[in-house]
């Protein structure tokens, strides 16, 4: 990690890791790593789920003390013991998981995260609400009940505690993987004005394109271990493609795959654009406001049988809205559901659950899952009191572990056994978990709410597929999604949601992307002016 | 307030060695018991009594001879019922707070009822009749909090704490005025009490707060109605993504839970007193809680615990009088051990996370698999 070029060569580092090694029991998370990061530049720690790049973030913001090795902040060796300790010298981190209360609005979520002492000054907090939104550039009503924000928005809050305080390093970890392409940019650009401030940024991610694309340097991580470094006059220099190649040998040095070549070879064409036939239907399909949220307005969409229809659009215009109102969770204020031309509007969930529609929520966490039970118990969870996991009523363990087996092997997630708690699987393996759930037992449509966010890309490739499969044998799918490219390789039909509404569907073909692309600014314009 | 994830972690989470977990609960339980025993000696030697004499007479009256352990026996059943049934709903994360209102007026109506049942119909079927009135009371006692949060998801805390109070200023009324008996101040004597089990003054509703408990037990623990009322205790937005019907199981939680408070009171009314007295209030449903919560919401780990109040609380009368304290001196003792119990269980826990991996497992990549990227 020697200072490669010329930009920087005077300045003395903000952050040091020698030789850091940290180890829980049984995995070695951090193995002899060593990482400098500087002033005035991005650090980008590139690397898959379970990397290590986590694990060394909360050593230097002193969540974990490291079983050897060094850190060094401007110069001086430092012991950071506490999360305290860490403040104190001015590192300030941004987690993945949130740390909102939903109960409170934004504005005393932010209050809470960033006051001092016992008084809380709305007005000087609301002030800075304000500068931040414009910084930020987005609009984020301050008395809003956190609850009622989407995913997305609640991230851009967090985002904004973190900017709140001042800090001489700023750590983000995987700040993107829940904002949409609009959000991403307008980061950059604030990354952009921290850095002529002097700040040294760490930014975790595990998308090669972004940490190309924002980082200064790029440290490699595998398997815990530091694999490869670029410096300011590679990644200024080299081109994108090359630099994307060379990533990739670092990473897998003993082979070479395009990372969508897969998916390719059964891409949209494969799976049938029978919308002659319309498998499910909404007409005019509006829900009731709810503070905070989008709610929908006279949406109508139609999906034919062995279809993927994409729902693409800024995070939080209604999508999630748009999925429970299909599968059943939210009800509707007008209009009509239609299954095969079959009234559902008023079913439950369970009764269209049996009609063989399914929902891959975005929610893994909040919904998706009751961590504290098995895993096998959560893949049966849907057909609860059903046989043949249930004879008259009672639970049949064998049958349930049977099941979960089979499911574990054909959907390759990783547990030492049926039996082992959901809650403490990755994040990548809890979502083979709840597709195994939701793509077994006869789907007939299939919705997925952001089915590869936040997971690393061999697992998104793997679930593409599967959602590829599932369509090519004829199952009705639904992909909401906020990465374009990703709706562009699965469907053949885009919709753009925009405030509730459809903005326009697409079909996917040449200039599809410029066309989604527009749409979605374009929501995101008349956003902005309301 | 949705902490019922200890009771899950225990009951749910992938099976330990059974044999160590009941070992290190037992050994949980007598530490703690010792700790107790430990800090009310020292609060008995301050007071000027000999915590030896105090400990031999309530070990002595509670279960040494056959007079109290007879009467330790009986304590326990109502308590174990009403413990059951509050886990019950405290399972499904309800809050039913409202157990002393679900036991006091099913208790009177039991009383005031009972002698015109037991004219009528004479035997064990009157019996049961009265069982059954019980546990209708109790339940019916529930159903309005019950309703008022499956349909507007008005907070239970309130709603049945309100019916608490209404609960007991109703069976209180009722007892005074048309239930009233000919010494003004209780209800006419029920002629015919619970049977003795095997001649002795063990009455059945032991035998039926146990069996009921069972049944509870394998209820809870093996059909998907247990199942589902752990969902919605650990998740109730994932309850509704999963299609179990909340409102419904709500209802039904919470109507099971009050019957289970009912049947309580029945036993108690037709076992014990043959009568019921106005003001009377033992105040179980409170002195229940930590105990349900002790037993981490696990129905059947409530049986040792009910034992052991029923212990302490008969023990307890007779070692306070015999030392010449109040009787209120046995509720120190059981606040206590309660303290001691719970600041265990969190040293407890401390120590096995730390020795717990904190990543149960290797977050191996999913690259690891084969295929790459370019």
């Amino acid at each position: 990690m020697a200072r490669s070029d010329g930009s920087t060569e005077a300045q003395p580092a903000s952050v040091e890791f020698i030789r850091i090694r940290k180890t829980f029991p049984g995995v070695v998370a951090n193995d002899d790593v060593s990482i400098v990061a500087y002033p005035s530049e991005v650090l980008c720690l590139l690397g898959e789920n379970g990397a290590g790049k986590s694990t060394l973030m909360s050593i230097l913001s002193g969540f974990y003390t490291p079983d050897a090795g060094v850190i060094r902040v401007n110069g001086a060796d430092v012991i950071i013991d506490s999360p305290k300790r860490a403040r104190d010298l001015g590192i300030g981190m941004v987690h993945q998981h949130l740390s909102i209360v939903p109960t409170l609005t934004v504005l005393e979520n932010l209050m809470v995260a960033t006051g001092k002492g016992f008084r809380l000054d709305v007005v000087a907090a609301q002030h800075r609400l304000k500068q931040l939104e414009q910084t930020l550039g987005i609009d984020i009503a301050g008395d809003a009940r956190a609850e009622t924000l989407s995913l997305g928005e609640l991230q851009q809050i967090e985002i904004m505690k973190a900017l709140w305080r001042e800090s001489r390093v700023l750590i983000l970890d995987e700040p993107t993987s829940m904002l949409t392409e609009r959000g991403i940019e307008e980061l950059k650009s604030v990354l952009i004005q921290l850095k002529s401030s002097g700040l040294s940024i760490i930014f975790i991610t595990h998308k090669l394109h972004e940490a190309l694309a924002i980082g200064d340097r790029v440290a490699v991580l595998k398997h815990g271990r530091v694999v490869g470094a670029l410096g300011p006059r590679e990644l200024r220099d080299v081109p994108q493609r090359e630099l994307e190649r060379i990533v990739m040998r670092m990473m897998f040095p003993d082979q070479s795959v395009d990372p969508f070549a897969m998916v390719r070879q059964n891409g949209p064409g494969a799976a049938g654009d029978a919308t002659g036939d319309a498998f499910l239907q909404l007409r005019d399909a509006s829900t009731s406001p709810t503070r905070g949220g989008c709610h929908l307005k006279d949406v109508s969409i139609t999906v034919g049988a062995s279809e993927v229809l994409g729902i693409a659009g800024i995070d939080g215009n209604g999508q999630r809205e748009l999925a429970e109102v299909i599968c059943g969770q939210r009800a509707t204020t007008s209009g009509q559901v239609l299954l095969e031309g079959r009234d559902i509007t008023r079913l439950r969930v369970p009764e269209r659950q049996r009609l063989g529609v399914r929902y891959v929520t975005d929610d893994r966490l909040g919904e998706g899952i009751i961590r504290p039970f098995g895993i096998g118990m959560n893949l049966v969870l849907k057909r609860l009191g059903m046989p043949p996991f249930w004879r008259h009523l009672i639970t049949d363990e064998a049958a349930i572990d049977m099941a979960a087996n089979r499911l574990i092997r054909e959907f390759d997630v990783r547990t030492p056994s049926a039996r082992t708690r959901v809650g403490v699987l990755s994040g990548g393996n809890l979502q083979k978990v709840i597709l195994a759930r939701e793509l077994s037992f006869e789907p007939r449509l299939i919705v997925y709410n952001k089915p590869t966010h936040g997971l690393d890309v061999m697992t998104s490739i793997a679930i593409r597929n599967r959602i590829l499969q599932q369509a090519a044998a004829g199952t009705a799918s639904i992909v909401i999604s906020t990465d374009t490219a990703e709706l562009l390789q699965l469907c053949s039909r885009v919709a753009v949601m925009r405030r509730g509404t459809i903005a326009d569907v697409v079909d996917v073909g040449p200039n599809a992307e410029e066309r989604i692309t527009e749409l979605i600014l374009e929501a995101g314009r008349s956003r902005a002016i309301n | 307030m949705r902490s019922t994830k200890h009771g899950l972690d225990a009951v749910l989470r992938a099976r330990r060695p059974r044999l160590a977990a009941v070992f290190g609960h037992a050994l949980w339980a007598v530490s703690s018991l010792l700790l107790a025993v430990v800090a009310s000696g020292v609060l008995l030697f301050a007071l000027g009594r000999s915590p030896l004499a105090f400990y031999t007479d309530l070990v002595a009256a509670g279960i040494g001879q056959s007079f109290g352990l007879v009467d330790s026996v009986i304590r326990m059943g109502p308590l174990l019922l009403i413990a059951a049934g509050l886990a019950v709903a405290f399972r499904a994360g309800l809050w039913n707070l409202g157990a002393d209102g679900q036991f006091l007026l099913a208790a009177a109506i039991v009383a005031g009822v009972a002698p015109s049942v037991q004219r009528a119909i004479p035997g064990l079927a009157s019996i049961a009749i009265l069982f059954l009135v019980g546990v209708a009371v109790g339940g019916a006692w529930s159903v309005l909090p019950a309703f008022l949060k499956s349909s507007y998801g008005m907070n239970e805390v309130i709603t049945s704490l309100m019916m608490n109070f209404i609960g007991l200023g109703v069976a209180n009324l009722l007892v005074k005025g048309p239930f009233v008996g000919p010494l003004l101040v209780q209800t006419n004597d029920i002629p015919e009490l619970l049977p003795g089990i095997l001649e002795s003054r063990v009455h059945v509703g032991v035998i039926v707060a146990i069996a009921a408990v069972l049944v509870l037990h394998l209820l809870m623990s093996r059909t998907a109605f247990g199942v589902g009322l752990d969902v919605l205790g650990s998740n109730p937005r994932a309850a509704v993504h999963l299609g179990v019907d909340v409102a419904k199981l709500t209802m039904i939680a919470f109507v099971t839970s009050g019957g289970l408070v009912g049947l309580a009171a029945a036993i108690e009314i037709l076992g014990v007193w043959g009568y019921m007295r106005a003001d009377w209030n033992p105040g179980y449903g409170l002195l229940v809680i930590p105990l349900v919560f002790l037993a981490r919401l696990n129905i059947l780990a409530i049986v040792p615990f009910a034992a052991l109040f029923g212990v302490i609380s008969v023990g307890g009368q007779f070692a306070t009088r015999r030392a010449g304290l109040p009787n209120d001196f046995s509720l120190v003792l059981v606040g206590l051990m309660l303290l001691a119990m719970l600041s265990t269980q969190v040293v407890a826990k401390k120590v096995s996370t730390a020795s717990r991996p904190r990543f149960a497992l290797p977050k191996r990549s999913f690259a690891a698999t084969g295929e790459t990227d370019a």
